[in-house]
């Protein structure tokens, strides 16, 4: 029996705090937006769920290389942990922009580079997933699964490029002034404390989730390995 | 070894390596041209998905501007995943992938023999969809661009479609799972074909409506075949 690692235990408890003061910071802190007002405040974990969607979806793309190339199951294990990380804050991700969008854009979605991008990256981890399921050799669900994030993780960025020839409304917040583009901002002092806290507490937050997912990956396959050993 | 025998040894290598690409290519063909089932279903059900969206989508004069090059690339991708499985399952079913892996021959070679032998029937059953097309609708298809922009979505489509079938055949929910590993990774290819298309239909400017989805139909497809080039040997490993 393997007892959870107090570093790891450590930092949950550190994850939770940040959390906590990442919420207070975007909700009371910083100042309120002159022009879209409370609303926009959705934009700290907005970024910071995305950033963090983001550094899984590459993650995964890169442990699938890593897997083709050592054949080792553990980079599986921290791939399926990654893609499963960045599937739920993709989605976390997506319904915080909905909520924004709707006062600002006044509509729940459209199709904007980002917005499809996301979606359809979404739908790459579903598929991911019933592959995954369809397979029962586990080194072959491993190789199969290796190969699908190499192909998402190429594809996306070229549908996101494709898309963005067709149209874009979408904010850039940071080094952006594209006229077209509606609900942008100027991010006054309080705002960026916030805005970067909470990208820093998000990344803490990844690793932590990170960390326990593949804990609970390697528990897995030991649990896998014990049920074949006793039918055998 | 001199660097003569090394260049001859290259040689017999790549003249090996088309020769296998070149048999398995025939065995498909040979075998669908005796067969004709996989060709007939893609091809009547072309024609039906056609005349679905006649009635859902009203096709009188001005709608059929708009979309038409959306009807025929999602009739060519539903008609395109029918291939794709069927001639993977093919080889699954009777165990004739087991006996080609045993094959002394490159893997790669096989990966390209059934990616140009897909090719080859996506491409003849749009070259009956087309004039059939063009007849229904008295729309003229047959720009030499248009082909072009067919015929590299067709290989995009194709060389991502064959890796993932032989994938998905593999899986226990084997033909269901291809267009829902497919589809969203061929996304930009079906985006810029239908824009591509488009952009000749209604007469755009070739510079700025048409000749970026031609670069993006290029770099995918080179994009994708070397990625399936190098993960195949994955893919059919026992």
């Amino acid at each position: 029996m393997q007892t959870k690692p107090t570093a790891l235990k450590i930092l949950d408890i550190v994850s939770v705090l940040l959390l906590a003061a990442a919420t207070y910071l975007a909700l009371f802190y910083a100042p309120e937006e002159a022009v879209m007002g409370q609303v926009q405040r959705v934009f700290y974990f907005h970024i910071g769920t995305a950033w963090v969607g983001l550094l899984g979806f590459l993650l995964a793309a890169i442990m699938g290389i890593v897997y083709l190339v050592t054949h080792d199951q553990k980079w599986d294990i921290v791939e399926m942990a990654a893609v499963e990380i960045s599937l739920v804050f993709f989605l976390i991700t997506i319904m915080l922009g909905s909520i924004w969008a709707r006062p600002v854009w006044n509509t729940w979605w459209t199709w904007d580079p980002r917005l499809t991008t996301a979606a359809i990256t979404e739908l790459i981890y579903i598929a991911y997933f019933m592959l995954r399921a369809g397979i029962e050799d586990p080194d072959r669900r491993a190789r199969f699964g290796a190969v699908y994030t190499l192909i998402g993780g190429v594809s996306a960025p070229i549908t996101f490029m494709v898309i963005r020839l067709v149209r874009s409304i979408h904010p850039v917040i940071i080094a952006g002034n594209d006229p077209s583009s509606q609900g942008t901002f100027a991010m006054t002092g309080g705002m960026q404390v916030a805005f970067f806290f909470g990208l820093f507490a998000f990344t803490v937050i990844f690793i932590d989730l990170f960390w326990n997912r593949i804990r609970l990956g390697n528990l897995a396959a030991k649990v896998e390995q014990l049920k074949l050993n006793i039918t055998n | 070894m001199t660097s003569k025998t090394l260049i001859t040894d290259n040689k017999v290598k790549n003249a090996s390596f088309s020769k296998a690409i070149a048999a398995v290519v025939w065995k498909d063909l040979a075998a669908e041209f005796r067969s004709r089932e996989l060709f007939s279903a893609m091809l009547v059900f072309s024609l039906l998905v056609i005349l679905i969206f006649n009635f859902a989508l009203e096709l009188d004069i001005k709608t059929r501007q708009s979309v038409t090059a959306g009807v025929l690339w999602v009739t060519f991708a539903f008609a395109g995943t029918l291939g794709l499985n069927r001639s993977m399952a093919v080889e699954k079913d009777r165990g004739c992938l087991d006996g080609l892996l045993l094959a002394p021959v490159d893997r790669a070679a096989i990966y390209f023999g059934k990616a140009i032998s897909n090719l080859v029937f996506m491409l003849i059953v749009e070259a009956i969809v087309l004039p059939v097309y063009s007849f229904l609708y008295a729309i003229n298809l047959f720009q030499p661009g248009l082909l072009l922009v067919i015929l590299l979505g067709s290989i995009g489509y194709v060389s991502v479609g064959t890796l993932l079938a032989s994938m998905a055949v593999q899986t226990r929910t084997r033909d269901v799972l291809l267009p829902i590993l497919l589809f969203p990774v061929v996304i930009p290819v079906l985006i810029s074909a239908v824009k591509a298309s488009g952009g000749y239909l209604t007469g755009g400017d070739f510079t700025t409506e048409i000749l970026p989805w031609i670069n993006v139909l290029l770099v995918y497809d080179l994009i994708f075949t070397a990625i399936a080039f190098m993960t195949f040997d994955y893919v059919v490993e026992e």
